[in-house]
């Protein structure tokens, strides 16, 4: 599983060269395209955002700065930003351990980064609970707590930064960092100015997408979290229990907010992407 | 006694099923020569095998490992053999607002009974389903106080809870039928049954204060017990006791006065297989059911099965009947614009639409 | 090029990040389950619930796949070899299930299929159930799944260009027949990558599913909703058993996107 599998955002194309015969079946298609679309993401999407906003923006407002959902959305902030920076900087690590080290058992590791995203997301609560739960063999309880929280995070966001860059480093091309040895530069500095400004694109993108994902994240959170508002309750848990309460417009609102926020990192990744064409 | 037929032949059927079920314990010779008579409600109801069918159970979460015996003990017997059945289990009022929308269900078994009057209501249960001897209640329990192992805070009365710096875990009673229980029986213990309106109210208020977390449900606030938080928890008896029975480390106490909680089950008006859930809800009172029930942690509500020190019976115990009954309750203390409690979590920042 | 000293010091991090948070854990996840053997395991992945909620996973990852399949491979022929107004909106449009988080999919088909609202009380008047029925399942994995076959199929559709179809319908193929015998070849394993994709997140789907359900044991209860429903019920034995089952599905699906992806785009 590569990092453009999982990339809401996978790169702009070229335009083709050749055009297929367009007419009615063209119509046809963009037509069927685009109500097939509609029903199955657009109107739920857009009943959410109706629901949040159809008793005006003073309610939706009080929905979401109410003391609960003020405090589950500035805790889903913080972690997702975070999960987004330790993700930045162990995932570019593990990428550069990947590419450039060689070590009995790589392949195995290499194969195994992907396992968090085929891995069920609930089962990745399960599992990090069992090491890390009230019954830990290690005597490390993170169960009901933020880092608990943080872990389940850290666990199902590992591959985006990871299989971001190593395509990019594994392409890069050594001469350059060579060239910059033999004149005397010392390693640091040969990283920070001739790796890092290549790598920084995937690195970007790769902790948007992470962020993306912890910000959403539901199934790894709800085990560990214990439904404990003010303190490990995160955005998703809240709306689930919004919903289980049959209280649609609180949930609806915060779900807006939510929504929002990977919309702003969708822009931001096509952005983003369409200033690296552009300069390359 | 004999204020109607149907009590009569509710008591025929509830007899008939006691003979028969002792029957099959004892290699089930001779229990042809006992059937109800003229029994309605009982058309073929002991001995003989049912025709088969496949029955659809829809019951709330709690009493799943319950029932899983009893199915099997029922299809051990002559009468069920050749019946089978699907099982659903969940939040009690998620399941009954499913087989309102059309779930197919046989027999329906609710934690309360406000989850079966939506089905009456729809025509989905007979009205006269809690006509028979037992008033349509399968089980009983009582609300008690759990606490951590060796009770640390030594809490022993429904006083000890409203003491500052005691957490109290509850559910939040506008989404929780176990919430509901826990609050009349605070409310009905303050208020000695109703007759010190102003003292019950007055303890809610206080108790409510202590409350850090109110769940969605009886079993969400189980977790978060024992995950470590809170002091104490008010909880049906047998949910604490099936903790136990999975290990957990907790005790409870059962205060002098407390309510006593009954759940209700019926068969649906339109059930395909009258006769077959008919059986199998009678079976549901026959010893054999009612002892598994018992070892599950509920109270039997046919007598003289178990042990008498099985469980303690306070000496104070009273029903939501002394209270009012479901739908006075309901109005007074769960409506969620007028209710007592929507006041109350309306200052806690609580929500109430349900 | 760090020294000796340094390389070690990473890969000592790397290694051990990925102890910590990944090989450990699971690696006694499996230990508790088979701390008695197999035979509990298959016991509880064999009693009636377990077995009804396998079978309910199934059905509804297999809709999914197919519907998802049929979609992306059209959606990418659509987004890739035409271009008509709206193209990029309905592009971006398309990435959006991967990044919206599963609760508020399943909000989202409560608010607008749900018995509160009146296009779901007509459709209950008429016999359907979304909500709380298998067709609400069906409709929130293949939302969340939406993108994945697209996304595989699109790149190497663009990469094959046009001239071999536009030979085909020269020598007068149809459409269809250009379709199965050029285009559908050249993207068979990008397809079937995206295919096991989609089964993946189809079979591990849990958030959005969890809303719609209703979670009734024996009736709209999934693998992974088992797996929650027996954690909370004290259950760890069963709770672990199907966890384990899943992993053994995600690695084995794992083993097969390896498989498949040097002959990516070949």
């Amino acid at each position: 599983m590569t990092a453009t599998t999982a990339d809401p955002a996978a790169g702009p194309r070229p335009t083709p060269r050749l055009r297929r015969p367009g007419g009615a079946g063209l119509g046809l298609g963009v037509g069927l395209a685009t109500s097939y679309l509609s029903v199955v993401v657009l109107l739920p999407l857009a009943a959410i955002v109706a629901r949040a906003s159809g008793h005006g923006w003073g309610r939706f407002w009080s929905a979401v700065t109410t003391p609960e959902a003020a405090a589950a959305l500035r805790l889903t902030l913080v972690l997702g930003l975070l999960v987004a920076a330790v993700n930045a900087v162990v995932g570019t690590l593990i990428a550069w351990v990947l590419v450039r080290d060689e070590f009995p058992g790589k392949r195995v590791m290499d194969a195994i980064i992907d396992l968090p995203f085929a891995l069920p997301t609930i089962v990745a609560g399960l599992v990090l609970l069992a090491l890390y739960g009230t019954t830990s063999p290690v005597h490390l309880n993170l169960a009901y707590a933020r880092t608990g929280v943080m872990a389940a995070l850290l666990f199902v966001t590992l591959p985006f930064v990871v299989r971001a860059v190593q395509p990019v480093l594994i392409e890069l091309d050594r001469e350059m960092e060579e060239a910059a040895a033999s004149l005397g530069a010392e390693r640091f500095t040969i990283f920070r100015r001739i790796v890092l400004p290549n790598l920084l694109p995937a690195i970007a993108a790769g902790t948007a997408l992470a962020f993306a994902r912890a910000i959403s994240e539901f199934g790894a959170t709800v085990l560990i979290s214990g439904n404990l508002p003010f303190k490990t309750e995160v955005a998703s848990v809240q709306i689930f229990s919004q919903i289980e309460s049959d209280n649609t417009l609180a949930a609806a609102a915060v779900s807006t907010v939510l929504l929002l926020a990977a919309l702003a990192v969708l822009l931001a990744l096509q952005a983003m992407q369409r200033l690296g064409v552009r300069r390359a | 006694m004999g204020r109607s037929g149907r009590v009569l032949v509710a008591l025929a059927l509830g007899a008939a099923v006691v003979v028969a079920a002792c029957g099959s314990s004892d290699t089930g010779a001779s229990s042809k020569d006992t059937t109800a008579p003229g029994g309605t409600g009982a058309p073929t109801a002991a001995g003989g095998p049912l025709p088969a069918a496949q029955l659809s159970l829809v019951a709330y979460s709690t009493p799943q490992a319950a029932y899983d015996q009893i199915i099997k003990a029922f299809q051990a017997t002559p009468q069920g053999r050749d019946i089978t059945f699907t099982e659903s289990f969940g939040a009690s009022g998620d399941q009954s607002r499913a087989v309102e929308a059309g779930l197919a269900a046989d027999v329906v078994a609710f934690s309360l009974e406000p989850d079966m009057a939506r089905l009456v209501k729809d025509g989905i249960v007979a009205t006269d389903w809690n006509a028979g001897v037992h008033g349509g209640m399968v089980t009983a329990s009582v609300a008690v106080i759990a606490v951590r192992k060796g009770n640390p805070k030594s809490i022993q009365t429904w006083a000890d809870l409203t003491r500052s710096g005691t957490q109290v875990i509850t559910p939040n009673p506008f989404t929780s039928g176990g919430a509901r229980w826990n609050v009349i029986a605070a409310y009905g213990a303050a208020s000695n049954v109703g007759k010190d309106d102003a003292a019950g109210l007055a303890y809610l208020d206080a108790l409510f204060k202590n409350v850090p977390v109110q769940d969605n449900s009886a079993r969400a606030q189980l977790q978060t017990f024992v995950g470590g938080k809170g002091d104490a928890m008010i909880d049906y008896e047998n949910d604490v006791i099936f903790a136990q029975q999975r290990g957990q480390a907790l005790s409870y106490v059962v205060p002098d006065q407390t309510i006593r909680i009954e759940n209700p089950v019926a068969v649906t008006a339109n059930s395909k297989h009258q006769e077959q859930a008919r059986a199998f809800l009678a079976f549901l009172y026959s010893p054999a059911a009612q002892k598994i029930f018992a070892q599950n942690g509920y109270r039997p509500v046919v007598s003289g099965l178990i042990s008498p020190t099985q469980f303690q019976t306070p000496p104070g115990l009273f029903t939501v009947a002394q209270l009012g009954g479901w739908t006075k309750v309901n109005s007074r203390f769960f409506d969620p614009t007028t209710g007592v409690m929507a006041a109350i979590e309306n200052k806690l920042g609580v929500a109430t639409k349900k | 090029m760090p020294s000796r000293g340094g390389r070690g010091a990473l890969r000592a991090v790397a290694v051990g990040y990925l102890l910590a948070l990944l090989a450990l854990p699971l690696g006694l996840i499996c230990w508790r389950t088979f701390a008695n053997g197999a035979g509990p395991v298959w016991h509880a992945l064999t009693s009636a619930s377990a077995r009804h909620a396998l079978e309910v996973t199934g059905s509804v990852a297999v809709v999914a796949v197919v519907a998802n399949t049929l979609s992306g491979v059209g959606l990418a022929v659509l987004l890739v070899r035409h271009r008509f107004p709206g193209r990029r909106l309905l592009d971006a449009l398309v990435d959006l299930p991967l990044a919206v988080s599963p609760v508020v999919v399943g909000l989202a088909l409560i608010l607008v299929y749900g018995r509160t609202t009146g296009f779901g009380a007509w459709l209950a008047e008429h016999g359907v159930k979304v909500i709380f029925a298998l067709p609400g399942m069906v409709l929130a994995t293949v939302f969340v799944s939406l993108p994945l076959v697209l996304r595989e199929v699109a790149p190497v559709l663009e990469e094959v260009g046009i001239e071999q179809e536009q030979a085909a319908w020269t020598l007068g193929a149809s459409a269809a027949q250009a379709f199965r015998r050029v285009t559908l070849p050249a993207i068979r394993w990008a397809l079937a990558y995206g295919v096991v994709l989609t089964l993946a997140r189809a079979l591990g789907e849990y958030g959005a599913v969890a809303v719609v359900s209703g979670r009734l044991v024996g009736k709209t209860q999934t693998a992974t909703l088992f797996v929650e429903e027996r954690y909370q019920n004290f259950d760890q034995p069963a709770a672990y058993a199907m966890a384990v089952a899943l992993a053994a599905v995600a690695v084995g699906i794992l083993l097969v996107i390896n498989l498949l992806r040097p002959r990516e785009g070949s």
